[in-house]
């Protein structure tokens, strides 16, 4: 059942940032643009419906879906606009799906836009989750750009979940809070790449729970923070069970920009094994001159090595 | 062409007085010449080979290129101007691949066939390198060939060699005199520099130049220079015998 997406232009490019979407994507999908509805598809297998109260959707994975995905991005290209959106997912069992939600903000006014997207994940046994989540920002107004994600993963026995969360451009501020909490034999990988620049706040918190025998989680972050904004990496992994967990953060900072990693670790299990990494820094003085010799322009050198670290 | 001309290079010391590293050297190279430089370690080897890259930046004196004075210029004009400079330690990148690596050397995106060629002629099994990242995971020589890949790639009148035998095992040294040898062959209007220690590296040479206490003092064809190095007491006084400065 679908239903036509209408987009302005301004609304087709920030799609196509968020979502690497130039068409109508093939499967589920729910386009969220100025706090409307622009577009809706659901399938056999993916079931999308408004909440009620208008809160949000929840999307519905029936079990045993395999191949397929969901889209459900969000546009605002209106000044002054702030919204808190609760999206629910809940995948049966034996699933094999991907998730790409992404929120773009064009503000060309004086107002601060804002999105506040909350999204549960509850995960049947057995079933693999890719989830792709990418925010950016654009438009030369004064108004800020604010995004502020709350992610809830709750993972049964034996499934997985890898997050791909990217922030490359243009938010102004944003305090990302992601929660998991894995069951027996349950695997989450997150990889997280941040940029933020002028003066630019984004802090990342994340509270990983290793609450079933055998589950592990890997929580990696690569950032980078230019001119004179401020990055704050706050996760934290508990070990329940008997379970593996590993973070690491890893940071390069240019011109003014600062960053705060606290990498945290509590084990409450004899058999958890946890490990931490942070590193910061500014790009290497010999990095630069061994692409200088290859021909680039320090700048260009520096675009590079910033290209392939945020990769 | 590549000329020195009273190249001086003075770091300040800790006693605060200046210490010099080169002290007013001269030395030409001739195009389509396969130059070794040699001599005792912390003898200003390495930093004559930064200073021709222009990592750093003569106190006194010219560098002169095809007769162009490149004195003051930055390591990437000097790079756009045909040199080339395998470092001694290859440096790591997060995130770069073995091809991002040769294709920015190149200077063109390259297919991924034509960056393995490069690739293969250093003995990588291209298909296992190519999309490696070029990261703590490679190995000291690993790192060294595809550091010479790159330079492969870039093809350039004039190519430096830092001590390019260092951490690369026998059998690929084998390898490396047959990419020299390879390369004097094909590029016959360049020219080659290499800082060795190797005596069958310096065998290959057209000319040797020995650099000890910031100066050379001792230049000449291999046939002139080699036996004065090896087999004798000198040899080993030449190259190892004074330490570091």
């Amino acid at each position: 059942m679908a239903q036509t997406v209408q987009l302005s232009d301004t609304e087709k490019r920030i799609i196509a940032e968020v979502a690497d979407l130039h068409e109508v994507p093939i499967g589920a999908y729910n386009f969220r643009a100025n706090s409307k509805l622009a577009g809706r598809n659901t399938t056999a297998n993916i079931d999308i419906t408004s909440k009620e109260d208008g809160s949000g959707i929840d999307i519905r994975i029936k079990a045993g879906t395999k191949n397929e995905s969901v889209h459900i991005p969000v546009v605002i290209s209106q000044s002054g606009l702030a919204e808190t959106v609760y999206n629910d997912f809940y995948i049966g069992e034996d699933c094999d799906v991907l998730i790409v939600a992404g929120c773009g903000i064009d503000n060309c006014g004086k107002q601060d836009s804002e999105h506040d997207g909350i999204h549960r994940f509850y995960v049947g046994k057995r079933s693999k989750v890719r989830y792709v989540e990418k925010h950016y920002g654009s438009g030369d107004g004064t108004g800020k750009r604010i995004l502020n994600p709350g992610t809830e993963v709750y993972m049964e026995e034996g499934s997985s979940m890898t997050m791909e969360m990217e922030q490359i451009k243009g938010v102004d501020s944003t305090e990302r809070l992601t929660k998991a909490e894995l069951g027996k034999e349950a695997r989450l990988v997150v990889k997280e790449r941040l940029m933020t620049h002028g003066e630019q706040s984004a802090t990342s918190i994340y509270r990983v729970d290793l609450n079933g025998e055998g589950s592990s989680a890997d929580v990696v972050s690569r950032s980078v923070a230019r001119d004179h904004s401020y990055q704050k990496f706050d996760a934290r992994i508990t070990g329940n069970a008997p379970s593996s967990g590993h973070t690491e953060c890893d940071s390069i900072i240019m011109d003014s920009g600062r960053i705060l990693a606290v990498p945290s670790l509590e084990a409450n299990d004899i058999d958890s094994m946890l490990v931490h990494e942070a590193a910061i820094g500014k790009i290497a003085g010999d990095q630069l001159t061994k692409l200088m010799t290859l021909g680039l322009t320090e700048a260009e050198a520096e675009e590079r090595i910033i290209a392939g670290f945020l990769k | 062409m590549l000329e020195l001309q009273h190249v001086s290079f003075e770091v300040p010391s800790e006693t605060d007085e200046q210490l010099e590293i080169i002290r007013d050297l001269s030395l030409t190279v001739g195009d389509g010449k396969f130059v070794v430089i040699t001599g005792p370690n912390g003898g200003g080897k390495s930093t004559l080979a930064r200073l021709i890259a222009g990592v750093e930046q003569p106190t006194e004196g010219r560098i002169l290129f095809d007769g162009a004075d490149i004195t003051a210029a930055s390591v990437t004009e000097r790079a756009k101007k045909g040199i080339s400079f395998a470092f001694q330690q290859p440096v790591r990148f997060k995130g770069l691949t073995v091809l991002d690596l040769i294709r920015i050397a190149a200077g063109k995106e390259l297919t991924i066939a034509e960056a393995c060629t490069y690739l293969s002629e250093v003995g990588l099994c291209a298909r296992d390198y190519i999309n490696r990242e070029v990261n703590a995971s490679l190995s000291g020589g690993e790192l060294k060939r595809i550091e010479i890949a790159t330079v492969l790639a870039r093809g350039t009148k004039l190519t430096v060699f830092d001590e390019p035998e260092a951490g690369i095992d026998l059998w690929s040294f084998q390898n490396l005199i047959r990419i020299f040898e390879k390369m004097r062959e094909e590029i016959s209007l360049s020219s080659i520099i290499i800082i060795s220690h190797q005596e069958r590296i310096l065998n290959i040479a057209d000319e040797i130049v020995v650099i000890a206490g910031g100066t050379i003092t001792k230049q000449g064809p291999k046939e002139e220079i080699l036996p004065q190095l090896m087999g004798t007491g000198d040899a080993v006084e030449q190259c190892f015998g004074q330490g570091k400065r």
